[in-house]
């Protein structure tokens, strides 16, 4: 088993999340925040590739043929949903913050602070 | 097979679906109506599924997959008495929570309440889910809910919270779905009790550590425990206050027992030997959420955030009984949270009502101008939160402090401070605001966040008995909770067939009724009673000192650099939770070695 996909997932979280703490334009950030979040997919599909297997669709192949692991496929799946969802939600906030403040700077926001 | 278990998620989900679909057809009075009758279901369906599990949990799997030789392949919900206290609760807090926006909101789109009911199923969900996938899966569908949720409102309140609780909680998100891929992949198992059998039998490594590490960061983010804490009260600030008690009721409350849930099905077994260290690490990062929670709620003049850090310093009490790892202060955990969260919803729907009627939530323009029955149940719910019995909170608090082993006995010291704190903070408020004392300009306090300057406007009377009504009805539920017969033997018995990991493995998998635990909590001492009672008068005893003195005493204190750090900057937020996040994986690494 090859550790190249989980070296492949630990540097995406990372780089995505030099991104977003260095970002200075919100759509950037949300963007780097997808970057993160693709550490995922990697790391479940990572988990549940093996070697010399085909794809998880049982129709015309032998019975008990090797075949990679549906399951985080779903997952995988799921998880790409939920974060277009995010993505989306996030990117409707800053526009709504453009027309607002006319900005997307995360350090001249408008805060509440202390 | 309990038909009962999946309506929780099922109710709301479907009517937020056929809501959406027909909402613009129909007057407005129907979406409250729909969103109340079904709170008000989901209410009597987890009070049900609540009374039975007392003997053992309900456990349900879906389209009938049971696991076959105890290994599970379908998806369940396990029912035990913590998780269907965490679903009533829920369900009560949204009940009040529409009916108090019924009169809040001048006018709510049809979407409002969609977007309240699919909370609700998502928190319902997540309350009962038994599979760690699904938690997950619940999980973001409760923040993007509440992200919408936030920026709701006719209030044009700065944005940059609901931007900094959607990119915060996304990187909690993040960090579980991380971990879960990881312990998929060392066990191949998603079901919870399925993982810590297998978990169980290998060995304590690098990556069970590391799983461990991240599962625990992200439930903690949504808790809101130091140094996560960062987005809580920069969301609270800006979401409207019905919004804010789900939040602070419900969402937090929900993220604390997760750490539980989790923690004793899948990870106890491999930590069994580190469980000393395990405790002082949970216990630490409770005391500092405690804490800083108290302070910094002592130094807020917007009332809204000012329970946002409330919410956290009590949380980090939660954490405390969660961390100690027994089960007298499990039970504890699970009886404060669920009382606590009642008396917070209350304390945040009262600021709803001076938000109504004052157009403001800022303690010092606010100064003498309350109203009288609003005043008295902030009095109440703020003594409350100081720890005064005989409240249901004070008992579970009672519960938290007695399951404190060994070297733990300065514990009731720290967080009696904690709760002076917290509680002084509140009454500061509540006497300005409804007595007049004190000074209307504090510098300490800092400058007014931006508001809308309005006249106030007076709505119909009607309105205001709806909106004092559904506080009270909050507060009164949470104080008499205790008044449950034998609540603290039932809640430790519950905590006892948590902490037995392979019996409860066996009855989730194989169907094994569980060996029955016979509880008796000891009624709270003489000592905790005297420690609540302290609690209480010092928080009055502070608040009048702080309304009296004025607070130019703390103008140069080192505290004031505690509240600088709360930049209301998203990408400082994400350093903080990055640092947070290494700081607990050096601690776990240094000590559970």
């Amino acid at each position: 088993m090859s550790y190249l996909p989980y070296a492949l997932a630990v540097w995406l979280l990372v780089v995505g999340l030099y991104g977003v703490v260095t970002s200075r334009h919100l759509v950037h950030l949300i963007v780097c925040l997808t970057v993160c979040q693709s550490s995922t997919y990697v790391l479940l599909l990572g988990v549940g590739y093996r070697k010399h297997a085909t794809a998880p669709i049982f129709k015309g192949i032998p019975l008990g043929a090797k075949a990679t692991d549906p399951v985080v496929q779903a997952l995988v799946l799921t998880d790409v949903v939920v974060s277009v969802t995010v993505l989306a939600l996030l990117l409707a906030v800053a526009v709504q913050v453009h027309k607002r403040e006319d900005t997307l700077d995360p350090d001249e926001i408008p805060a509440v602070r202390g | 097979m309990d038909v009962l278990v999946p309506l929780p998620v099922a109710l709301p989900l479907l009517a937020a679906a056929a809501l959406a679909a027909v909402g613009h057809f129909v007057p407005a009075w129907f979406g409250d109506l729909v969103a109340a009758v079904v709170s008000v279901a989901v209410t009597v369906v987890a009070v049900v599924l609540l009374t039975r599990t007392g003997a053992h949990d309900v456990v349900y799997w879906f389209g009938g997959w049971r696991p076959s030789h105890g290994v599970a392949l379908g998806i369940a919900f396990d029912v035990d008495g913590a998780g269907a206290a965490m679903a009533a609760l829920a369900a009560f807090l949204m009940t009040a929570g529409v009916v108090f926006s019924w009169r809040y909101f001048d006018e709510t789109g049809p979407l409002f309440h969609v977007l309240l009911l699919v909370f609700l199923g998502a928190v319902e969900g997540f309350a009962l889910s038994g599979d760690l996938f699904n938690l997950f899966v619940f999980l973001e569908l409760m923040t993007v809910a509440a992200i919408a949720l936030t920026g709701y409102g006719d209030e044009p309140a700065p944005l940059q919270g609901a931007l900094n609780f959607g990119i915060v909680n996304g990187f909690g998100a993040f960090f579980l779905l991380f971990g879960i891929g990881l312990l998929y992949g060392r066990t191949g198992a998603l079901n919870l009790a399925q993982i810590g059998r297998s978990l169980a039998g290998g060995p304590t490594d690098g990556l069970v550590l590391v799983s461990f590490l991240l599962v625990t960061a992200g439930f903690l983010v949504k808790a809101g425990v130091v140094p996560f804490h960062f987005w809580l009260s920069d969301a609270y600030a800006v979401a409207p206050a019905p919004v804010c008690a789900l939040y602070s009721g419900v969402m937090s409350d929900l993220g604390l027992l997760a750490v539980a849930k989790v923690y004793w099905p899948v990870f106890s077994g491999p930590f069994q030997t580190h469980a000393t260290a395990l405790r002082a690490i949970l216990v630490t990062a409770g005391v500092a959420s405690a804490l800083v929670g108290g302070a910094m709620a002592f130094l807020q003049r917007d009332l809204k955030r000012m329970l946002a850090f409330v919410t956290i310093g009590q949380i980090g009490i939660g954490l405390v009984g969660i961390g100690l790892l027994t089960a007298r202060s499990l039970a504890g955990a699970t009886i404060f949270a669920v009382a606590d969260g009642l008396v917070r919803g209350s304390l945040l729907l009262v600021v709803g009502i001076l938000v109504r009627r004052l157009r403001t939530d800022d303690e010092l323009r606010a100064r003498g101008r309350g109203l009288p029955a609003s005043g008295v149940l902030f009095a109440v719910g703020a003594l409350v939160v100081a720890g005064l019995p005989p409240a249901a909170s004070f008992f579970g608090r009672a519960l938290i402090v007695d399951g404190a082993t060994g070297g733990y006995r300065w514990l009731p010291i720290v967080l009696t401070a904690a709760s002076i704190l917290s509680g002084g903070a509140l009454l500061r408020a509540a006497g300005r605001i409804s007595f007049g004392w004190g000074s209307d300009e504090e510098p300490v306090l800092g400058e007014e966040q931006p508001a809308e300057e309005e006249e106030p406007e007076h709505p119909p009377r009607g309105s205001l008995v709806v909106m004092v009504g559904s506080a009270a009805a909050l507060l009164v539920v949470g104080v008499t909770l205790a008044a449950w017969p034998g609540l603290p033997g039932k809640a430790e018995a519950a905590a006892l067939r948590t902490l037995d990991r392979p019996a409860h493995a066996a009855e989730v998998l194989e169907g094994k009724p569980p060996p029955h635990e016979a509880a008796s909590a000891p009624a709270p001492s003489g000592t905790n009673i005297v420690a609540g009672l302290l609690s209480a008068a010092g928080a009055v005893a502070l608040a009048l000192a702080a309304l009296f003195g004025g607070l130019g005493i703390l103008a140069r204190a080192p505290v004031l650099r505690l509240k600088a750090l709360h930049s209301g900057i998203v990408t400082d937020y994400v350093t903080w939770l990055t640092a947070g996040v290494a700081a607990l994986g050096a601690a776990f690494v240094l000590a559970l070695r």
